[in-house]
C-alpha cells in the first residue's frame, strides 16, 4: 500500500494551518511529522484519516496494485489513534475496548490478545474513570492490536507512556513495519530513530 | 450491523451507570407527579381531569433531561471521529442513539406512569392507554431530542439552547398523548388520537435521524 | 443581464443599494395610505365597532409571519441543496423580521382580544399556533447567537429551519385538531368575521405594505450581513474573491 498526498492545503476553522505540503509513504515505511504547536499535525491526520476536507492539492491512498481504494475500503485501510482517547470513566476497560472492536468491526476473540499486549489485562474489570494518564494511553493504542489494518494514524502516540511501555511501542511499530505496514505518527519527541520526517510549519 | 448494536449497548450501559441517566429521567417523572397535587391542591376531581396533561407534561420534560449526554460527549471525546469512521451510516447511528435513549427515559417512565396513576386519580380504564400512549409517544421524543442533541452539540452553551429548539417540536405528541388519555377517562374512544400519536411517531423517528445525522456531519471542520 | 447574475454577492450588494430607498419609501407611503383607509375611511364592525379595526395591522402580521417562515425554509432548502451563500445570507436576515411580524400579530391579537372575548389571552387555535411560531423564530436565532463559529452555524441553521418547516404542518393541524376537541362551541367562528369588500381593500395595501417592508428591511439586513462577512474574511487574509 502507498500513501501519496501533493501540494496539499487545509483549513481550520477559518484559517489555512499548512499549505504545499506533500509527502509520499511506501509500504514498510513510517512519516515522522514534525512542527511546533498549532502547525497544523493533527490537522494533517484528520485530513489523512478523510474526516476533514482538503482545501487544494491531491490525497490518494493506493493499494498493492497502485490503485486508489474506494471510500468504503479506504476507512478500512487505517487505525486512527488521535489525542481524544474516545474513553468514558462510566465504563470498565473491558468493556471500553470491546466498543471499539464493535465500531471497527473486529472480531471479538481478539480482545484479551489486545488487552495483554498493551499491559491492561489485570486491569481489564477495573473502571476507565480510575486509570491513569498513561493507561489511557495505552487503552486507546490496544485498538492497534484489534484489527490488522495496513495503515497507523497516530497522534502523540508516547506522550504520557512510561519508558516500558515506549519501548513496548516501538517494537509493535516496528513488527508492524517488518509486515509491509506503514505509520504516520506526529510527535515532538523521537520516535522510532526519525526514519522519514516531514516538517510542518515555519522552522525556528 | 455490529457497529449498530455495539453502540446501543454501550450508550445503555452509560445511560444506566451516568449521573443524568435513567434514573434521574424516572426520578424526574415521579417527581412531577408527586409535587403536581401540592401545587393544584388534593382535591380529587381536579386531579382526576388534569392527570393525562400532567403526565404527558412529566414524559415531556423527564425525556429532556439526559439529552446533553448522548451527543456532546462523543464529540468531545473523539467517538464521533470513530464513529464517522466505521461503515454504520450515520443515520444509523443517530438511530442507534434514539433507541438507546427511549430505553433509558422513554421505556422506563412508560413502565412507571401505570405505577404512578392513582396518585393523580386517574380513572382505572385510562391506564391501559396512558401506559400505550406512553409507549408510542415516547420514541418521537427521543428523536426529536437526539436531533436537538446532535444541532446543540456544536454550541458550547448547550443545555437551554436544546430545550428551545425541542419543545416546540414535541407539542403534537403533548396533545395527541394527552388527549387519548383523558378520552380514554371520559369513555370517549381514544383511537384516532392513538393513531395520530403513532403516525407523528413514526415521522418523528425518520425525520429525527436524518435531522440528528445531517447535524452529526457539521462536525466535517 | 440574466438574474442568475445578481447571486454573486458583491452585485447583489450593490443592486440592493439602489433599490433600498425606493422600496423604503413606497412601504411607508403604502403603509399610511393602508392605515388612513383601515382606521379612517373603512366602515366600523356591525358587531365589534371600531375595535375591529386593529384587524388591519393584526390579520397581515400574521399573514407575514407564516409568509415570513416560508421564506426563511425555501432559503434554507436554496442553501442545502445548491450551498449558495446568498441563501443563507437570506434565512439568517428574514428571521429577526419575521419574529418582529409575529411579535406584532401576537400583540395586537391580545389587544383586539381583550374587548372581543373579555380576556387578554384565549387558547384559540390560531393564536396558539402563532405563538408556537415564535418560540421557533426565537429558537432559529438563539441558535444563529449561540454558534461562535459561523461555518458551523450557518448549517446548523439550515437543518433547524428546514425540520421547523417539515414541523409547522404538523403542529399546525395537532393544535386545530386539539382545539376543535375542546372549544367546539368558540366565539370566534373558524372562518374568522365575514368581511366586506370595503374592509378588504384596506386590509389587503396592509399586507402589500408589510411585504414592502418586508423587502426592504431584508435587503437592508442582507447587505449588512454581507458586509460583515466581508470584513471577516479580509480580517483573516483571505481575499474575497470576485468570480
Amino acid at each position: 500500500m502507498q500513501l501519496i498526498g501533493e501540494t496539499l492545503a487545509a483549513l481550520r476553522g477559518e484559517r489555512i494551518v499548512f499549505r504545499n505540503v506533500s509527502f509520499e509513504v511506501a509500504a514498510g515505511e513510517a512519516l515522522i511529522l514534525h512542527g511546533p504547536n498549532g502547525s497544523g499535525k493533527t490537522t494533517l491526520l484528520r485530513v489523512i484519516a478523510g474526516l476533514l476536507g482538503i482545501l487544494t492539492g491531491r490525497l490518494r491512498l493506493l493499494d498493492d496494485d497502485g490503485k486508489p481504494l474506494t471510500d468504503d475500503r479506504r476507512d478500512q485501510a487505517f487505525h486512527f489513534i488521535s489525542h481524544q482517547d474516545a474513553i468514558r470513566p462510566q465504563l470498565r476497560v473491558h468493556e471500553t475496548l470491546r466498543f471499539h472492536a464493535g465500531i471497527l468491526g473486529a472480531p471479538l476473540k481478539n480482545l484479551d490478545a489486545a488487552l495483554d499486549a498493551w499491559g491492561l489485562a489485570a486491569l481489564a474489570t477495573q473502571s476507565a474513570g480510575f486509570l491513569s494518564a498513561g493507561q489511557r494511553r495505552r487503552l486507546s493504542l490496544a485498538r492497534l492490536s484489534l484489527q490488522k489494518r495496513k495503515l497507523w494514524l497516530l497522534d502523540e502516540p508516547t506522550i504520557a507512556l512510561d519508558a516500558q511501555s515506549r519501548a513496548q511501542l516501538s517494537i509493535m511499530c516496528i513488527e508492524h513495519l517488518s509486515h509491509g505496514g506503514l505509520i504516520v505518527a506526529a510527535t515532538h519527541e523521537p520516535f522510532l530513530g526519525d526514519p522519514k520526517s516531514l516538517h510542518l510549519g515555519p522552522r525556528e | 450491523m455490529r457497529t449498530f448494536f455495539a453502540l446501543i449497548r454501550r450508550d445503555v450501559t452509560l445511560g444506566i451507570r451516568a449521573s443524568g441517566g435513567a434514573a434521574l429521567s424516572a426520578a424526574f417523572f415521579a417527581l412531577i407527579v408527586v409535587l403536581a397535587p401540592l401545587g393544584l391542591g388534593p382535591d380529587m376531581a381536579t386531579l382526576k381531569s388534569a392527570s393525562p396533561g400532567l403526565f404527558w407534561i412529566a414524559a415531556l420534560l423527564a425525556t429532556l433531561l439526559g439529552l446533553e449526554r448522548i451527543v456532546q460527549p462523543d464529540v468531545e471525546d473523539g467517538t464521533l471521529d470513530l464513529l464517522r469512521l466505521s461503515p454504520l451510516p450515520l443515520e444509523f447511528v443517530a438511530l442507534a442513539k434514539i433507541i438507546s435513549h427511549w430505553l433509558t427515559s422513554g421505556l422506563i417512565i412508560t413502565i412507571l406512569a401505570p405505577a404512578l396513576a392513582p396518585l393523580l386519580n386517574l380513572s382505572l380504564d385510562a391506564v391501559p392507554v396512558l401506559a400505550l400512549s406512553l409507549l408510542i409517544g415516547t420514541p418521537a421524543l427521543s428523536a426529536i431530542g437526539a436531533a436537538a442533541a446532535a444541532l446543540g452539540a456544536s454550541v458550547q452553551r448547550g443545555g437551554m439552547v436544546l430545550a428551545l429548539l425541542a419543545l416546540p417540536l414535541n407539542i403534537p405528541f403533548l396533545i395527541f398523548g394527552s388527549t387519548a388519555v383523558a378520552q380514554a377517562q371520559t369513555n370517549t374512544d381514544p383511537t384516532q388520537a392513538l393513531t395520530l400519536l403513532g403516525a407523528c411517531s413514526l415521522i418523528a423517528v425518520v425525520v429525527g435521524s436524518i435531522a440528528a445525522a445531517t447535524s452529526l456531519r457539521l462536525n466535517d471542520d | 443581464m440574466p438574474v442568475l447574475a445578481y447571486a454573486n454577492p458583491e452585485r447583489f450588494a450593490r443592486l440592493a443599494r439602489s433599490l433600498t430607498p425606493w422600496l423604503l419609501g413606497s412601504a411607508v407611503g403604502l403603509l399610511l395610505a393602508g392605515l388612513f383607509l383601515g382606521l379612517f375611511l373603512a366602515p366600523p364592525d356591525y358587531q365589534q365597532g371600531d375595535a375591529a379595526r386593529i384587524m388591519y395591522v393584526h390579520v397581515p402580521a400574521a399573514w407575514m409571519a407564516m409568509f415570513v417562515y416560508g421564506c426563511m425554509a425555501l432559503a434554507s432548502a436554496v442553501a442545502f441543496i445548491w450551498k449558495h451563500p446568498l441563501a443563507d445570507v437570506a434565512a439568517k436576515a428574514s428571521a429577526p423580521i419575521g419574529c418582529i411580524f409575529t411579535a406584532l400579530a401576537l400583540i395586537t391579537g391580545m389587544l383586539w382580544g381583550k374587548p372581543m372575548w373579555g380576556a387578554w389571552w384565549v387558547w384559540d387555535a390560531r393564536l396558539t399556533s402563532v405563538l408556537i411560531l415564535f418560540f421557533m423564530y426565537l429558537g432559529y436565532i438563539v441558535l444563529w447567537n449561540a454558534i461562535e463559529d459561523p461555518a458551523r452555524a450557518v448549517r446548523a441553521a439550515r437543518i433547524l429551519a428546514l425540520v421547523g418547516a417539515i414541523n409547522i404542518p404538523i403542529i399546525k393541524f395537532s393544535v386545530d385538531w386539539w382545539n376543535t376537541l375542546h372549544q367546539g362551541a368558540s366565539v370566534f367562528r373558524a372562518d374568522g368575521p365575514s368581511i366586506t369588500g370595503s374592509m378588504l381593500i384596506p386590509l389587503l395595501v396592509m399586507a402589500v405594505a408589510y411585504n414592502v417592508l418586508y423587502a426592504a428591511l431584508l435587503l437592508i439586513r442582507m447587505r449588512a450581513e454581507i458586509a460583515e462577512r466581508r470584513l471577516r474574511s479580509i480580517r483573516l487574509g483571505l481575499e474575497f474573491e470576485p468570480k
